[in-house]
């Protein structure tokens, strides 16, 4: 994908050379490294992927209407879970990629597609996000930027469990 | 009230950084209006009409007197001399430019203030009661939850992007004057026999195009929940509230749907994995925020001041003024008053000018202890006043035009900005608001008839609240002309109700009349002292009805 920006160890660099591609149809002759949507992925893997014996080759597509739990018994085979906003102001995601890294503590890759944009990176940040695919007519560089957010967050969060009042001193 | 610490300023200063520089991209078009508009509406911007509007928020209603000089800066030097007081306890500022927000932001982050989630589809300005801490018959101090559940929401990253606007309102004395029951969450506070703060959890009220009061989700729940039981509730809300049509995108849709059993399951079952975790409230930080609503240093007072006697007995107008607008204290010798905003013609229901917002400031500081309230009802209250001091405050609030004596009467309309400034508007309410106060100006008649609330919105949105308003008048569009539906019956506290349509719409110019025949049928039929709504409830619509358009008919 283009105009990725990664965290590597709370490190965000912009990605170049990033394979992965996402095909929200499935065309049964995609090949490479694919990010799929969950029922196209359960159909291209194999029953020992599907017993969890086996990596997969294929990434999760993660939509809004998606329960994270159903992905439960494959979290040991996936490579990456890919989070969809098909509107910025649907914020379902924030909650699935919640639910991933604490519930289930997933601890892979998991990537926001879709309308992602430079203000609402932090709080994705925040809510798990370790990589995101900036809406391609906007520039990675600027969307950096947003990143980092605000220094103060009252609340708890994936990357902070702790609230404030358990920090403030 | 809450003092702000390092954090607090840190995140309302870096708030305004951030604004100021989304403002810059969307001025050189680096952001388009579509992306810009969920960032602004996070900063309690809205466009109306005619300029842009500016919603402060007035967390819980509680000002300082310093706070509320720098409303009347900002109303002085950037807007038109006033700024409204809104039915959530905030103010706004009608004539603002784009450019000039992020400097009015600094003002107020200068005092400790922000305008952060009054608008959008986010967990928006916690509200309580404007008595707080003062009433009573309070039972605790609601207060320093409140505060807590304010920073709890504010910027909380998983939920800014909900899939509608959520309220949530606290109360704990033995009347709700906070409209629990109209809200996305409402909480009663409570104690047990043991002395356990606890919960009553009320989900999915709300007012708009379908009005329903909530239901009780929880009863009794430890106060060290509070936060995870509502991150409970927001996450459900956030995963399955309807996101397809932004009118059944409240939660009381998604609670109705499901009904409140299946929906208190999916909360519950949610809970228990967040409920024992760093979310659970401490003791010390509960102390640490509670440290902040002390009571101020009350003297001694004795209870009979023999000058406000003197000054009751002698001043009818006075009298009248306490009667109506002088609410009883905890401490003995203190007592609580608000000031109406609602004057009649010289200006519109929750309209204050920036002297007037100077002039309260200067009376908090020299008759109480700088602090200030906005209620509900858009009226403000100076909580702490010697009774000694009533008849001077009564003086010098009668010279800049707030010493209206109508608190609950008929002539406190509660009304929304309506068609002359919002966009939404099927009609306007100031007009109608000032026609009927002007129809009631003897007050002799307005005390005779006591506590009548009447609420007025200029569209489905009810901001003005219409649906409990003993008597509701809502703006609906009748082939591109102004018309106003008018209901009765309803009310709020703890005996919620939703008023019922009395049938046809009337004309602007009808309106008056028909609240004067709807008094006269209530005078008529009224058993001794009974209230307005009590009449209403006790004989039904019928004779209101009958006495209204029967006089319609006479004069086609
Ligand atoms: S009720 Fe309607 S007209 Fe009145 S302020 Fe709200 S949206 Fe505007």
């Amino acid at each position: 994908m283009k105009n990725l920006i990664r965290l590597v160890e709370g490190q965000a660099r912009i990605v170049h050379d990033d394979p992965w591609q996402l095909v929200r149809d499935d065309a049964p002759q995609a090949a490479g490294a694919l990010i799929l949507p969950l029922a196209h992925w359960q159909a291209r893997q194999d029953a020992e992927v599907l017993a969890g014996n086996r990596l997969s080759l294929q990434g999760v597509l993660l939509q809004p209407d998606d329960d994270p739990e159903a992905l439960a018994e494959w979290l040991e085979v996936l490579p990456l879970v890919a989070i969809d906003f098909p509107s910025f102001l649907d914020g379902r995601g924030y909650s699935q990629a919640y639910l991933l890294r604490v519930r289930r503590g997933w601890c892979g890759e998991v990537r926001a597609v879709g309308e992602v944009l430079r203000d609402q990176l932090a709080h994705m940040r925040q809510c798990g996000f370790d990589a995101f695919a900036v809406r391609e007519d906007k520039s990675a560089e600027d969307a950096l930027k947003g990143l980092a957010g605000m220094s103060v967050l009252y609340g708890r969060s994936a990357i902070e469990p702790r609230p404030l009042f358990r920090r403030r001193g | 009230m809450y003092h702000y610490d390092d954090y607090d300023r840190a995140l309302v200063h870096e708030r305004v950084v951030q604004f100021r520089d989304q403002v810059q991209r969307r001025m050189s078009g680096e952001l388009s209006e579509e992306e810009f508009l969920p960032l602004r509406l996070q900063n309690g911007l809205y466009m109306q009409k005619h300029a842009y509007m500016l919603r402060v928020a007035i967390p819980y209603g509680t000002l300082s007197a310093d706070q509320m000089r720098t409303l009347a800066r900002i109303a002085r030097d950037y807007d038109r001399g006033y700024g409204h007081f809104t039915t959530r306890q905030n103010i706004q500022f009608n004539w603002i430019e784009l450019e000039q927000v992020p400097d009015i932001l600094e003002l107020l982050a200068g005092v400790d203030m922000h305008a952060i989630q009054t608008s959008g589809n986010c967990v928006r300005n916690i509200t309580t009661e404007a008595f707080a801490g003062v009433a009573a018959d309070e039972l605790l101090d609601p207060r320093p939850l409140a505060e807590i559940l304010r920073q709890w929401s504010t910027v909380n990253p998983e939920f800014l992007f909900l899939p509608r606007k959520f309220k949530i309102a606290l109360c704990s004395a033995e009347q709700d004057r906070a409209a629990i029951m109209m809200h996305d969450i409402g909480l009663y506070l409570y104690r047990d026999e043991q002395g356990e703060m606890l919960l009553r959890v009320m989900v999915g009220g709300g007012l708009g195009r379908t009005p329903i009061l909530s239901q009780q989700i929880r009863e009794a729940l430890p106060w060290r929940h509070l936060l995870s039981y509502v991150e409970a509730i927001l996450r459900v809300y956030n995963r399955w509230g309807r996101r397809d049509n932004k009118y059944k995108a409240r939660i009381k849709i998604l609670v109705k749907s499901l009904g409140i059993e299946a929906f208190a399951e999916e909360v519950e079952r949610e809970w228990q994995h967040i409920k024992e975790g760093p979310a659970e409230l401490t003791d010390a930080e509960y102390l640490r925020v509670a440290s902040s609503f002390q009571p101020p240093p009350y003297e001694w007072l004795p209870d009979v001041d023999l000058t406000l006697d003197t000054w009751l007995a002698q001043e009818p107008s006075f009298a009248r003024w306490v009667e109506r607008n002088v609410m009883a204290h905890k401490v003995q010798g203190y007592a609580s008053v608000t000031i109406s905003t609602k004057p009649g013609m010289a200006a519109p229901p929750g309209d204050v000018t920036d002297v007037q917002m100077s002039m309260l400031a200067h009376w908090a500081e020299r008759f109480g202890f700088g602090e200030l309230r906005i209620t509900h009802e858009q009226n403000i209250v100076l909580p702490d006043i010697r009774q000694r001091d009533l008849y001077a405050l009564w003086c010098a609030a009668c010279e800049v035009g707030l010493g209206a004596p109508n608190v609950g009467l008929l002539t406190d309309i509660i009304a929304c900005p309506g068609g002359d400034y919002c966009k939404l508007a099927n009609a306007k309410s100031i007009p109608i608001a000032q026609a009927i106060q002007q129809r009631f100006l003897d007050l002799d008649y307005l005390h005779d008839l006591g506590d009548i609330s009447l609420n007025i919105s200029g569209c489905m949105n009810a901001c003005g609240h219409h649906h409990i308003g003993n008597i509701g008048i809502l703006g609906v569009d009748k082939n591109g002309s102004e018309w106003y539906q008018v209901t009765l019956g309803g009310a709020q506290g703890k005996a919620s109700a939703l008023g019922k349509v009395i049938g046809p719409s009337f004309s602007a110019e009808a309106v008056p009349a028909v609240i004067e025949r709807l008094v006269q049928t209530f005078v008529e039929h009224r058993e001794a002292d009974e209230r307005f709504v009590e009449t209403v409830n006790r004989i039904g619509l019928g004779p209101f009805r009958e006495r209204v358009y029967a006089a319609a008919e006479a004069t086609l």
